[in-house]
């Protein structure tokens, strides 16, 4: 079996994931609190990439890394290598399908806080920095695992987006499924290890996330 | 050690007209039925909300000034805030709970200061658990010594009594009891329970709808309601609607026309004569008269009537009594053993004396006491006698 694609994979994974946890930090916690009358929109917004067939999200992704888009001429500008069709172009795409599965668990998790732990690290003297640390940092700590486990495991069995935004370029944007793909298309092809590994990776995210889930109890 | 001074004003999202002051090591409590604004005050002192206007100072600082624009965050008011449900840190031990607060000091000398608080709640020993293995009355001895780990320039407790059952109660309120008496700073006890108050503080306010109503010892606000809102409010029985007949300075008396009866009652110069008034009497200054032997001082506001019922209630009777003329029935309490040695039972005729220095004279002339009325009561039996 062909082991780069797989690595290729959990490269993608780990940078996704990386990356994203802690923005969707700094997005869930005012989202947690904020009472605005447009909340729903931003949550819909959030939250479509869940639903959106990702071929569909792939399209509008490699529209947007083209050269045609202020994103794809920007990028092109800086490292000059265009963004669609690469690694980088796939972090990027990656980062987005998976904004759903970082921001919920965490937000859950800061909306579970009673206000009055916040409140109470306030009177006890602690500055901002320290009660986030100290005290909420550790409180969201499951919903943290739970998000940074969905986004590794959903950004290594990622098919639709990779494949439309990336191609198929070996060693640069072919991934564990589409490497699989293509062994079931090509005569005395074998994909069985991948698709064994992909399964193991997968199962053992969720058992993850249940165990997690129970520890929260 | 300075004295914190509070005003308050706001229309939302409840509404506030709050006044208070607490001397240094004074305990006062903030009494009022639920919703009545008592931990919104707290929150306000505390630097958790904001009100539209006003003022608190401790001392000569102002932490909020609603005029001057100053409004420090909590971090910078020096408050010990013990909440109702204590809000302890559920994944930090009892220790590191308490060391939370003890930002003030260097690192190195935490511990050991955390643990002469903990000891000094009577915790010694428990410095490792956390939260959720303590029991309630040890998480709410945990979040006193955190409130108390800054030390505070002002120290409030949001109904610490409110989650522990009565035996419990009982402990943490002679603990309390105790632990004030080390403390030199102004104190703020939330309870909407008035018996908890007048054991414990040595003032009284209370609150309804968010405005201060009346400020004094319990014994005072108890047993000299404001007005008769006041009195509803801390469950004053016995409120009755009269006539200011004289004063007499000489005999410092007020003289009350109640239903043809001339009352003598604790001076009230400020209600003109003929002013219609409301007043009202302690159901424990309504003496018994012996039925047998006449005692001596029963010319002291003579009244008789018939016993409509009797409650035992503890080791006190309530005795309720129609008064010709009076809607309402006056409540007399007597300790059940005189209910049982005067053979005190419904139907029968009693004479009982209102002490005059007991009766309390209010304004208004809307008189509506828990007292049951006459007209619909229906004499009870008590098969416990």
């Amino acid at each position: 079996m062909e082991w780069g694609p797989f690595l290729l994979s959990l490269q993608l994974a780990v940078a996704t994931t990386a990356i994203l946890i802690p923005l969707a930090v700094l997005a869930a916690r005012p989202l947690a609190r904020w009472r605005g009358p447009s909340k729903p929109v931003v949550e819909a917004a959030l939250t479509l990439p869940l639903v959106l067939p990702p071929t569909v999200l792939g399209y509008y992704l490699l529209v947007g890394f083209g050269r045609a888009s202020p994103l794809g001429r920007g990028f092109e500008a800086v490292f000059g290598a265009p963004l669609a069709f690469s690694f980088e172009g796939l972090v990027v795409a990656s980062l987005i399908a998976n904004i759903p599965f970082a921001v919920q668990p965490i937000q859950r998790a800061v909306e579970a806080l009673p206000r009055e732990i916040a409140d109470a690290a306030r009177v006890s003297g602690m500055t901002s920095a320290a009660a986030f640390w100290r005290i909420e940092l550790p409180l969201i700590a499951p919903g943290l695992m739970t998000a940074a486990v969905l986004t590794f495991a959903h950004t290594m069995g990622e098919f639709g987006v990779v494949l439309m935004v990336g191609g198929n370029i070996p060693g640069e944007t072919r991934t564990a499924s589409i490497a699989l793909y293509d062994e079931t298309q090509i005569p005395g092809g074998a994909p069985g290890g991948l698709a064994a590994a992909l399964l193991m990776l997968s199962f053992l995210s969720i058992l993850a996330v249940q165990v997690l889930a129970r520890r929260r109890r | 050690m300075s004295a914190l001074s509070v005003r308050l004003e706001q229309s939302e999202p409840i509404p506030l007209a709050a006044e208070l002051t607490v001397a240094a090591g004074e305990l006062l409590a903030l009494v009022g039925p639920s919703g009545s604004g008592k931990t919104t005050i707290l929150r306000c002192i505390a630097g958790l909300h904001r009100p539209r206007a006003g003022h608190v100072r401790c001392g000569e600082t102002a932490w909020f000034d609603g005029t001057a624009g100053i409004d420090r965050p909590p971090q910078a008011r020096s408050v010990g805030l013990v909440f109702q449900n204590y809000a302890l840190f559920p994944h930090l031990t009892a220790l590191e709970n308490v060391s939370t607060a003890l930002g003030h000091l260097p690192r190195k000398e935490r511990p050991a200061r955390a643990r002469a608080l903990l000891e000094r709640v009577h915790l010694g020993g428990l410095e490792e658990r956390r939260p959720a293995e303590l029991s309630g009355g040890q998480q709410q001895r945990v979040a006193v010594a955190r409130a108390l780990a800054r030390e505070p320039q002002v120290l409030l407790l949001d109904e610490p009594f409110s989650a522990v059952d009565q035996v419990t109660r009982r402990k943490l309120q002679r603990e309390l009891a105790e632990l004030r008496r080390g403390l030199s700073i102004p104190m703020i006890l939330v309870t909407h329970d008035l018996e908890e108050a007048a054991m414990l503080a040595d003032r009284l306010t209370l609150l309804h709808r968010g405005r201060t109503l009346q400020t004094g010892t319990p014994e005072e606000v108890l047993t000299r309601p404001k007005d008769p809102l006041v009195a509803a409010l801390v469950a004053a029985r016995n409120i009755f609607a009269g006539r200011i007949l004289a004063h007499d300075a000489e005999r410092g008396i007020t003289l009350l026309d109640w239903h043809g009866r001339r009352l003598e009652a604790a001076p009230a110069p400020r209600f003109p004569v003929d002013a219609e008034v409301a007043w009202t009497i302690p159901p424990s200054e309504v003496i018994l008269h012996r039925r047998v032997q006449p005692s001596r001082g029963v010319a002291e506001n003579p009244v008789s009537g018939a016993i409509l019922d009797l409650v035992r209630l503890g080791s006190l009777t309530s005795v309720s009594i129609r008064v010709p003329g009076e809607e309402q029935a006056l409540i007399m309490d007597v300790p059940n053993h005189v209910a049982w040695r005067n053979g005190l039972e419904p139907g029968i005729e009693i004479g009982v004396s209102l002490l005059a220095k007991a009766i309390h004279v209010m304004p208004g002339s809307e008189v509506r006491s828990q007292n049951t009325e006459v007209s619909n009561s229906a004499p009870l039996l008590i098969s416990d006698f």
